[in-house]
Formats: C-alpha cells, structure tokens, sequence
C-alpha cells in the first residue's frame, strides 16, 4: 500500500513540475507585459503585478503595432483563405475526378513536402523580385498559398466518405461543383476546421519568408515587428517587449484554447496512423 | 482514332477511382462518353492548376534553378549569375569556419534529437496516468508550440537575462549566479537548446502520449501474468512498440532544426561569433547579408541532400516496422 502511494506521490511531483515548467514562462510573461514600468527592475520580483497597461502603450508607440497588426490580419487571412481553397479543390479532383496518371501527379505534388524552405529562400526571392512582388501583400502571401499537407490530409479524409452518397447524388444529375458544395463538404466539415487552423497558425506565425520578402517597416508582420521593436528598444525595455510578445502570442494562445481538438489532431495527425 | 486511345487512358485512370460505367456500348453512347470524360478532365486541370501552379513555381523550380545558382558565384545585385563549377562547394568544405557550422549543426540537431525523445517519452508517460490535473498541464505543455518561433524566443531573452530574468531568480537561491547565456559564446548554443526544446516538447509528448494510447491492451496483461516487472514491461514492450512513434519524432526533429530560423534569429542572431550559426542560418546569412548567392545555394543543396536522406530512411524503416499490427 505504502509503495502505490509513494508511487503516487511521486506521479504528482512530476506532474506539478511539468506543470511549472510550461506554466511558468508563459506566467511570467504575462505578469511581465502587466507590470507598472519600472517593477521590472526589481529583485526579487513582484509576482502579482495587477493590471497596467503602460507597457503595451509603450510597445505601441516604438514601433507601428497598427500596422504590423493589419499586415498580420491581410496576410494571414488571404494566406489561409487560398490554402484552404486550393485544398479543398485539389483533394476534391484527386479522390472524384478520372484523369489519366491522376496518382502519379498527386505523388509529385507530395513530394513538395521534401523541399526545405532553406532552398526556396533565395530563388523564391528572385522570381518574387522579378514578378514586382517586393515589399507587397502578394509577395507576402502568394509563395505560401499552396497546399501540400493540407491537401493530403482532406484527400485521406474524402477516401473515408460513403462513395454511395456521392454516387447517388451524381444518378440524380448533379454536377461536381454542386456535389463538392451541397454533399462533400458539409461531411468534410471536422478536417476542413483542422486543416483551415492549421493555415491560419502557419501564415499568421511565419518568420523567414516576411522577414526577406518586406523592407520597410510598415509592411512587417508581427513577428518580424517583434524582432524590429526589441533591437528599436535595446536591451532596456523589458516591460515593452514583453507587451509585444503578448500581442503576438494572444491571437494563437486564444484561437488554441478555443480549438485545441482540431489543432492537435491535424498536427499530431500524421504521427500515428502514418 | 484519337478517341479510342484517349478512351483508354481513361479507362485506366477510372479503374483506380473504381467509378465510371463500361464504355463499350456501341458508337454513340461511347462518344457521349467520351465527351462528358473529356469534361471531367478539364475540370480536374481547372481544379488543380492554381495549386499545381504555386508549387511548381515556389517549391520545384527553386530546387533546379537553386542547383544551378550553386555552380554560379553571383551577388543577386546586379548582373547575372557567371559559372564557376564546384568551387563553391570546394570553398565551403576547405573552410574551417564552415567546418564549425556543420559542428553546430550536428550539436543543435542532436541535441534536440536527443531532448525531445526521452523528455517528450518521460512527460507522455506522465500524462498517460490517471492523474487529476493533467489535461491543464498537458494545455500548458503543447501550448507553446502553437506559438510564433519569435515570440516565444523573445520570452526567453528576457528570461536568460542575467540580471532581470527568471533564470536569476531561480538559479539565486542556489547562491549561483545567472551565466551571460545568449552573450556568452560557451552558453548560447545551450540556450538556444533550452528555449528550442521548451517549444517543442509538448507537442513530442503528445504524439508520444497517442501512441502510448494505442498499443495493444492485451500485450500488457499477458506480460503482467508473466510476472514481467514495470522497467522490464517497458523495456521490452512499450519501447520497441513506440518504436515507429520514435522515428517520427527523430525525422520531424532534425528537419525542424535543419529549417530553424526564427528562433535563432531572436536568441542569437547566429552569434556571437559564429557560436550559434546552423547551416540554415548560414544560407539566410549569405544570401541576403553578405549577398553571395552562390555559396548560400551550395549550402542549401547540402542540407537538401542531408535532408532527403534523412526522409528516406524514415520511409524504409518505417516501411519495414510498423507492420506489427
């Protein structure tokens, strides 16, 4: 008996340590963002700081959030949008429509995968730079805009449906477009949510890519403006920054707890039932 | 003529989606068929090109056109790219700072190879007991990985500061003082593990904690009536189970590290010196700080070849191992 409660006692310490491990930074980031301007500075620290707000408009005024926020909104709303289109149209022709070699050509877009963004960095830039794309939304959005990964899972998800619903849709007279509309999607609702959050969390946090293809401050994404307000800021204004850490943090923490399922399972998703 | 051949094709193509009806019925039924197939065709060409088109455009044609820049020495300025064979790639193996970005490299990736394997194991054994409390902690755990790179590196600055961060106040009691960390050519590289692995790791032991939830029930009870002890259990049937779980965090890890920017941007900027500078900072570094598309090419194919090896060799072991159930 002794032994399975030491046992479990010992369970709970590693779990209240787990728990402090990843509860901790992000406590102390937040309590950070609140604290009255000059708190930051002293040891020990406060751990209860209340609720001010200086630092955020601090954050602001170094550096356009307004902007970065806006671009963050375009980029991330366009991006996704289109990723989402294109895979719901590619997984749509793959698993309903003949085509000759249709398997051989969603092999090679597969293999899109293997590509590292290290060697699309400087050719991407080059023909981006050649189309006028520099420094734009488009430029910003169009290179992501593809779908690779989401566009297989809705493929394996659409192999999954009930071929006769389809099938009996179709004897009825339908189109595709209608059936892609009225009969497929509305029953590839649950991967559509995962593969659409999954989007949005890839465009809205994407570093390299914003990072290269802008040059002036008001195009930045939050993230690059992050980078921008911090090197603007020095070392010295820890309160500041760590208010712009929230602001780029909050949007994905929020959209997270809100869709925690759907987000675990489309990233986990390739992981078990490879 | 080009009829029956296209009708063909296309009966091949149907046989896979198992759908479409006979289409030997006679001329005119067959040509109608043939009509609405060639409907069908366009309209897969329609639905696919935009996407087709974008990765054609920004995933395959960088591969072959980055191979070429390769051979080329080029400032991306002005002018055009001059041949020059291999001598980028001569230049990159005969430098010996070179020869400390790979090292770096080697160390980021093992590291964190290393860290997420028996961590992310470790948290996903913990989460699979009935504990109360654990789904916040695992919300808490995975959190971070959802989080923007920069964000969460920008979190750990100020927590590896030395004299304000939260590394102070927890190493203080110790009576040790704080290290410089991401100022300090001997420490950077260990922060940048520390922050990299803190990102990730829920997320590994997620993936772990699913394939934990998988196994088999009746394995387990067999080798309880074997007298089989908890360490033995695992060792012997947990372990090599998960062992397709472990690949998956192994490939996923080095190719996330292999791509790692935005953290090493924040933490370190690569430095200082070349402390913390992997290969994938070094082709960003080339190509547009110090404008020599040549040698960043030659270090993107590297690391594109290191890579494909990488997947291929998950394809083939995992090909032959998960063929358990």
């Amino acid at each position: 008996m002794t032994a399975a409660r030491l046992r479990r006692v010992l369970l709970y310490a590693g779990l209240v340590a787990v728990g402090l491990l990843f509860i901790g930074p992000m406590y102390w980031l937040f309590s950070s963002a609140l604290k009255e301007s000059g708190d930051i500075y002293q040891f020990p620290p406060r751990w209860l700081p209340g609720w001010h707000f200086e630092n955020f408009a601090d954050a602001w005024r170094a550096a356009p959030f307004g902007d970065f926020f806006v671009n963050s909104l375009i980029v991330t709303a366009g991006g996704a949008t289109i990723k989402l289109v294109n895979a719901t149209l590619t997984a749509y022709a793959f698993v309903f429509l003949r085509f000759p070699y249709k398997n051989v050509i969603f092999l090679v877009m597969l293999g899109a995968l293997m590509v590292p963004n290290n060697v699309t960095l400087i050719v991407n830039y080059i023909t981006v730079s050649n189309l006028g794309w520099i420094n734009t939304y488009l430029g910003l959005i169009v290179p992501s805009a593809g779908s690779v990964f989401g566009m297989f899972l809705l493929r394996q998800y659409m192999l999954t449906l009930p071929g006769d619903v389809v099938e009996a849709a179709r004897v009825d007279g339908a189109g595709h477009l209608r059936i892609m509309w009225q009969v497929v999607l509305p029953m590839c609702k649950p991967m559509l949510v995962t593969v659409g959050i999954i989007a949005v969390v890839d465009m809205w946090n994407d570093f390299i890519w914003p990072l290269i293809v802008t040059n002036t401050v008001e195009m930045r994404t939050l993230p690059i403006g992050l980078l921008y307000l911090r090197s603007n800021e020095g070392y010295a204004n820890w309160g500041a920054i760590m208010a712009g850490t929230v602001m780029v943090a909050l949007p994905m923490l929020i959209l997270f707890l809100l869709a925690q399922r759907q987000i675990t399972r489309g990233l986990t998703g390739g992981a078990v039932k490879g | 003529m080009t009829t029956t051949t296209a009708d063909r094709q296309g009966q091949t193509a149907g046989a896979s989606t198992g759908g479409g009806a006979p289409t030997t019925r006679g001329r005119r039924r067959s040509r109608h068929h043939w009509r609405r197939r060639r409907k069908e065709y366009a309209l897969f060409l329609l639905m696919i090109s935009p996407n087709l088109l974008i990765i054609g455009t920004f995933d395959y044609w960088p591969v072959i056109y980055n191979a070429w820049l390769s051979l080329t020495r080029w400032n991306m300025l002005s002018g055009a790219p001059r041949y020059v064979g291999l001598q980028n790639y001569e230049n990159l193996f005969s430098s010996s700072s070179f020869h400390g970005i790979l090292l770096n490299t080697l160390t980021f990736s093992a590291a964190i190879v290393i860290g997420s394997v028996i961590l992310g194991l470790a948290v996903a054994l913990l989460f699979d007991q009935k504990l109360r409390g654990r789904g916040i902690v695992r919300t808490a755990a995975f959190a971070p990985h959802i989080v923007s790179g920069a964000a969460v590196a920008t979190l750990w600055l100020f927590i590896f500061d030395p004299a304000y961060g939260l590394t102070r106040v927890v190493l203080d009691p110790f009576g040790v003082a704080s290290p410089r960390w991401v100022n300090d050519a001997d420490w950077a590289m260990i922060a940048l593990i520390i922050a990299y692995l803190w990102k990730g790791l829920g997320f590994v032991a997620i993936v772990y904690l699913a394939g934990l939830q998988n196994l088999p029930e009746e394995l387990y009870e067999a080798a309880k009536l074997d007298g089989a002890g908890t360490w033995t259990t695992f060792r012997r049937i947990t372990l090599p189970l998960l062992s397709p779980v472990t690949f998956f965090v192994l490939v996923t890890s080095i190719i996330g590290t292999f791509q790692a920017y935005d953290m090493i941007a924040v933490l370190t900027g690569g430095g200082p010196g070349d402390a913390t500078t992997t290969l994938s900072w070094y082709v960003y570094q080339q190509g547009f700080r110090a404008s020599d598309a040549g040698t960043a090419a030659a270090a993107a194919m590297l690391l594109f070849v290191i890579l494909l090896l990488v997947t291929g060799l998950q394809t083939r072991f995992v090909q032959r191992k998960v063929h358990y159930t």
